[in-house]
Formats: structure tokens, C-alpha cells, sequence
């Protein structure tokens, strides 16, 4: 049997952490399977990339260094992405499952006539030989559990739900590796990219995440209400899809089933009503706060503490006895 | 320019979904169905693209004989024909199947351009339109906001990760829609009408000669564990910074 080939997710040229979550379900695998698993990389001018992803215990770290890789297109990563799991002779291959990996890993999957299983959150165990993976269907709230009848098998990897691989002393090999993805014959190209600003930890990745829902008005009372409660917090701050749609707050901002999946120590639902593709991207948070004016809000059902008030009204000196009690 | 598009049938989005005593499945008693959420997008924008640029817009979908109705809301809302291939249930798909049989339909059709949504609201895999572009070998642009067509190619905006990008795609290429796309029509009365009156091929599945068998199998289902506790109500901001620091140790 062949190893683990873990695909790097590389954003604004800096290595996503997500990653780490990715190696740590590759070491997950190896510990069932006895297999050692490998990186691929892909970018332009990663050689600091290449030697961070070096210290995580894979066998080799394939570097894709080409300025035709320095915005993501899905033809050619597939194309380079494949040829270094055809390469190595790898059973699986795992990346995110973040839009970069959602995008791209399908068409690895074709390429190598591999099945795929998205976002999983779990290895439960084997099935005649073969792995069987959890993920998530109909929006959480179903749990399936998958096989991949294939030689080789792609995974897409829930950040949420496995802990980031630990950095080691020794490093592995790093290899220059040339796909052919760089020439790709499919007509696609790059024009733009308006990227979010944002000071905030990201979203994903952050301990406390505070997110605002329809309730809040409109975009600037949006942010007067939940910028103050995120400072006080040192949180990142995220939407419902009625906030997003509203053109509150710019759209990745969305937690959800078809937003972004978070599962931060905290969580303060403000002005949500807790739809069930809502509760899908939040509920796994260690501790869940409902600030909502309507005591049947179906939000205060999955909360921990519930807080019945009008937003514009509770926020505000929440955030200032937040300030106070941690300082 | 001539537009394939899915009509995918689904659960209702919005009901709470179990599964049966055996666990075998889900219960669907009483249970409704609906056109896919992201597939009613992805029409809406054939729809569109065709007022500008004419053409045709066939509506494509598999599943048992009954997903005739969901194809015939999507001739409603002003789709000129439908496809329908026959003879699987959907624990007898997985998203590569279905990729492979829109694959077989592209090649008998030739459309300028494939839309699908970005996901299935049931299974949730997020995978068909990419899979379908690199077994045909095209373009791809997923979880479009909005799509533009220039000469040869489709501009596309992307729902990402940090932000929105847009990219260029030469067609024929596969573009699957997120919610953003559009706000999806209602079928008007004379829609509806002359709905009835368009055609809808039925295929049967063994007749397109692909292989069945399944990449990715469901083989058990469980619910996922509920959160313990239940809420604790409390009176104002001060209480509530209290629990959170003495009960929950959360800040
Ligand atoms: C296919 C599909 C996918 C979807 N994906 C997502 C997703 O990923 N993420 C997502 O969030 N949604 C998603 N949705 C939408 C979801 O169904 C809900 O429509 C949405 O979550 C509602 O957002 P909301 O709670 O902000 O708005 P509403 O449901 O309108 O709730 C607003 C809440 O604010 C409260 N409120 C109003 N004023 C105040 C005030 N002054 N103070 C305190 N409380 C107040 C109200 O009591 C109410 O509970 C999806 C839907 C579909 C069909
Ligand atoms: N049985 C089906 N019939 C029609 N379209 C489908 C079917 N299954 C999937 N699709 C399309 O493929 C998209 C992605 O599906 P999935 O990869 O299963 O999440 C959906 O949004 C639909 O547009």
C-alpha cells in the first residue's frame, strides 16, 4: 500500500493553517494503515513555505515553485496534484476542506479515478480493509459514515475537528517537483481578487467568534454593534446568511452549512434565529451564548446561556463589562 | 448558446431531518421534497444568460420518474426542454456517478455551457460540477455570485475564502452557483401552463452504457450527539459575564 499525499493550502502567500488539520488526519491515517505520508506544495516563490512545512515529519515536501502557480486555478493544481500522488504511488490524498480544496481536490479525484469523501470529521475505523470516514449530511444533521471503494481515496479534511499537527525537530526532505500542471491546455485564468480586510483573527481559526444576524438593521448598525463585543473579546466576527445577503458584511464572513464551519471556545449568536444551515457552521463551539430578543428564537435551543433582549440595547454593555472583567 | 442545467430533487431544506428506528436510512414519511436550493440558482442564471443571449436552456436531472415534476418547475419558471435520466434512487448515486452521466449528456448535447449548483443540500459533497469539468476536460468556475459572458468567455465571481475573485473561464466550461447568484423566479401561471406542453426525455440509465457501481458508499448512519445541558436563562449582562467566567471558564 501506498502513503498519504497532503495537499498545502497556500493563502496570501502564507501557508493556511488548516493544513496542520489535513497532516494531522494523514498521521491519523498512518496510524491505522502503518503508512507515511508526504506534502505537495504548489505556488509562486514558497521556499519559506516549503521549509516550514518541512518540520511536520512527512517522508518528502514536493515544491511546485512556478510563477504560473501564483493564483490558484483548479486545471493545473489538478493536474500537478495528481501527478505527484501518481508519483509517489499514494493510496490518499488529503487537503482541506476549505473553498481551495473543495475546488480542487474533485478533479485530483478524477485524475486519478479515485471516490471522494467530502469534509470528513472522523476515522471510525476499517470496513473489509478499507477506511470508514465520518462527515456530515443534510446540513449536520445526519452523520454518515463513508467508503471509498477506490485504490485511491481523496479526502477533503474538517478543520474543526481535527487539532493541528505539532511542529518536530527534524525536518524532511524538501524536493523540487514539476507536475506539468503549468501547462495546462484549459482555458482559465486569474483577473482578481478583492480580499476582505480585516485586522481580526480569522474565522476559522480563532478562539471566540462573535457573529451577527438580520436582527442588527443594516450594515453600519451591524458593525456598531458587533466591532465593540469582537474588541472586547479579541474575537473574529461572523454572520448569519440573512446578514450576508442583506449586504451587512462582506460574504465570507458566513457561518454555516454552505458558509464557513467554526468550533471556537465561545460563540456569541447576536440577532440569529438559529436556522438549522446556521447551526450547522456553529454548533460544535464549546460554549454556545444567545443574545436574541425573542425568547422562542430556535438558537436559545443549542445554547448554553441565553440572554433575552434587544441587541442594540445588551450588546454594548456587554462588551463593556467584558472590558471590565478581563482586565 | 445552448445551457445545460441541474434540477436536482431534494429533501425539503428546511425540515429537521432523522433517521429511522434501524437506522438504515432517513425517515421519509411526510417528508417534501424540493427542486435543490443552488440548483434554483443555477436556473435562474440559465434563464438569464438566455434573455440576453438567446439560445436554449435544457434542464437535466436524475432520479426516479416522480423528478419529472421538479424538471417541469424548472420549464415553468421558462426552460424550453428536460432530461431525465431514470432507473437510480439516490442511495444509488455518489457525486462521481452522476458526474459521469451529465458527462454522457454533454456529449450528446454540446452546451456552450454546464450549470449545476455548488452542492446537494442532502448529501452535501460539494463535488459534481468539478468533477464533471475535469472528466470533460474544461473550465471550471464554482460557487459563482456572479457570471458575465464576453465573447468566447464566461467572467466569473467566486464566493472564497477571504474574499471574492474573479476569473475567466473559455467555454464550453462548468459553472456551479452559490446562493449569492441570484434571487430564483416563481413559475408565472402561463409558465406553468405552457409547461405542460414541453418536452421531457426520459433516459433510462442502462441505455447510456456507464458503469454504476459506486466510488463512495454510505455504508451507516448515526445523529449526531446533542449538545448537553440545555440553556440557562440569564437575567442581564452581569450575570451573564459571571457564568461566563466562573461556570464556563470562557473568557
Ligand atoms: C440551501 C440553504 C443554505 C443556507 N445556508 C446558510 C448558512 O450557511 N448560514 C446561515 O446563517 N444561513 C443559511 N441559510 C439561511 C437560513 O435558512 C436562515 O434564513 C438564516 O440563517 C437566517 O438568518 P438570521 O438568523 O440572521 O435571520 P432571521 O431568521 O430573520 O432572524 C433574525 C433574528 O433576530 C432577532 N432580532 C431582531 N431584532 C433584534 C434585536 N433588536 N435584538 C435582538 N434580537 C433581534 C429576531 O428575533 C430573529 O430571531 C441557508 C438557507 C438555505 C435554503
Ligand atoms: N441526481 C442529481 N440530479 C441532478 N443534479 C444533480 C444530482 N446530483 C447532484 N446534482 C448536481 O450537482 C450539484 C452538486 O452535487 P453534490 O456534489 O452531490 O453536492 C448539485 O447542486 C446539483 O446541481
Amino acid at each position: 500500500m501506498g502513503g498519504i499525499l497532503v495537499v498545502a493550502e497556500v493563502r496570501d502567500g502564507k501557508l493556511f493553517s488548516g493544513t496542520l488539520s489535513a497532516v494531522q488526519f494523514a498521521q491519523q491515517v498512518g496510524q491505522q494503515t502503518g503508512a507515511a505520508f508526504d506534502i505537495f506544495v504548489a505556488g509562486s516563490n514558497i521556499g519559506s513555505i516549503a521549509e516550514e512545512l518541512s518540520y511536520y515529519g512527512a517522508k518528502k515536501v514536493l515544491v511546485e515553485d512556478n510563477p504560473v502557480f501564483a493564483h490558484y486555478l483548479a486545471p493545473g493544481f489538478a493536474a500537478s496534484v495528481a501527478a505527484a500522488a501518481k508519483q509517489l504511488g499514494s493510496s490518499y490524498v488529503a487537503g482541506t476542506a476549505t473553498t481551495f480544496g473543495k475546488d480542487l481536490l474533485p478533479r485530483v479525484a478524477v485524475r486519478l479515478g479515485a471516490g471522494m469523501a467530502s469534509e470528513v470529521t472522523e476515522i471510525v475505523g476499517t470496513r473489509n480493509g478499507r477506511l470508514v470516514f465520518k462527515r456530515p449530511m443534510w446540513a449536520g444533521n445526519i452523520v454518515g459514515h463513508v467508503v471509498v471503494n477506490t485504490d485511491v481515496v481523496v479526502v477533503s479534511v474538517r478543520g474543526t475537528d481535527f487539532d493541528k499537527a505539532v511542529k518536530l525537530a527534524n525536518r524532511s526532505e524538501v524536493v523540487p517537483f514539476t507536475g506539468g500542471g503549468a501547462n495546462t491546455r484549459v482555458q482559465q485564468r486569474f483577473i482578481s481578487f478583492e480580499q476582505t480586510a480585516s485586522e481580526r483573527p480569522d474565522l476559522t481559526e480563532a478562539a471566540v467568534v462573535v457573529a451577527g444576524g438580520r436582527g442588527l438593521k443594516d450594515g453600519p448598525n451591524f458593525f456598531k454593534i458587533m466591532e465593540p463585543l469582537a474588541d472586547s473579546l479579541n474575537a473574529a466576527i461572523g454572520a448569519s446568511r440573512a446578514a450576508v445577503d442583506a449586504g451587512f458584511c462582506p460574504n465570507d464572513l458566513q457561518v454555516g452549512q454552505t458558509g464557513k464551519v467554526v468550533a471556537p471556545q465561545l460563540y456569541v449568536a447576536v440577532a440569529i434565529s438559529g436556522a438549522i444551515q446556521h447551526l450547522a457552521g456553529m454548533k460544535n463551539s464549546k460554549t454556545i451564548v444567545a443574545i436574541n430578543k425573542d425568547k422562542e428564537a430556535p438558537i436559545f435551543q443549542i445554547a448554553d446561556y441565553g440572554l433575552v433582549g434587544d441587541a442594540f440595547k445588551v450588546v454594548p454593555e456587554l462588551a463593556d463589562a467584558i472590558k471590565r472583567a478581563r482586565s | 448558446m445552448k445551457i445545460l442545467v441541474t434540477a436536482k430533487r431534494v429533501t425539503d431544506p428546511n425540515a429537521k431531518i432523522k433517521l429511522k428506528s434501524d437506522k438504515s436510512g432517513i425517515q421519509t414519511d411526510g417528508l417534501e421534497y424540493k427542486p435543490n436550493p443552488f440548483c434554483e440558482n443555477a436556473i435562474e442564471e440559465a434563464l438569464r444568460l438566455n434573455e440576453t443571449h438567446g439560445g436554449e436552456v435544457v434542464v437535466v436531472s436524475i432520479g426516479p420518474s416522480d423528478v419529472q415534476a421538479t424538471i417541469r418547475t424548472a420549464l415553468a419558471m421558462g426552460a424550453h426542454r428536460g432530461i431525465l435520466v431514470t432507473g437510480l434512487d439516490d442511495h444509488q448515486m455518489d457525486s462521481d456517478l452522476v458526474a459521469r452521466v451529465f458527462a454522457e449528456l454533454y456529449k450528446r448535447e454540446r452546451p456552450d455551457l454546464f450549470l449545476l449548483g455548488k452542492q446537494a443540500i442532502d448529501g452535501d459533497s460539494n463535488q459534481v460540477g468539478q468533477l464533471l469539468a475535469e472528466y470533460l476536460e474544461i473550465g471550471q468556475a464554482c460557487f459563482a455570485s456572479k457570471v458575465e459572458i464576453h465573447g468566447s468567455e464566461a467572467i466569473v465571481t467566486r464566493e472564497v475564502d477571504g474574499g471574492l475573485e474573479k476569473i475567466a473561464v473559455g467555454m464550453p466550461a462548468v459553472i456551479t452557483a452559490d446562493l449569492r447568484l441570484n434571487e430564483p423566479r416563481y413559475a408565472s401561471l402561463p409558465g406553468i401552463v405552457k409547461a405542460r406542453k414541453k418536452s421531457i426525455d426520459e433516459i433510462d440509465i442502462r441505455s447510456l452504457g456507464i458503469d454504476t457501481h459506486l466510488k463512495v458508499e454510505t455504508v451507516a448512519y448515526e445523529e449526531p450527539k446533542t449538545r448537553g445541558g440545555g440553556v440557562t436563562f440569564v437575567g442581564g449582562v452581569d450575570e451573564l459575564v459571571g457564568k461566563l467566567k466562573s461556570e464556563a471558564k470562557a473568557i
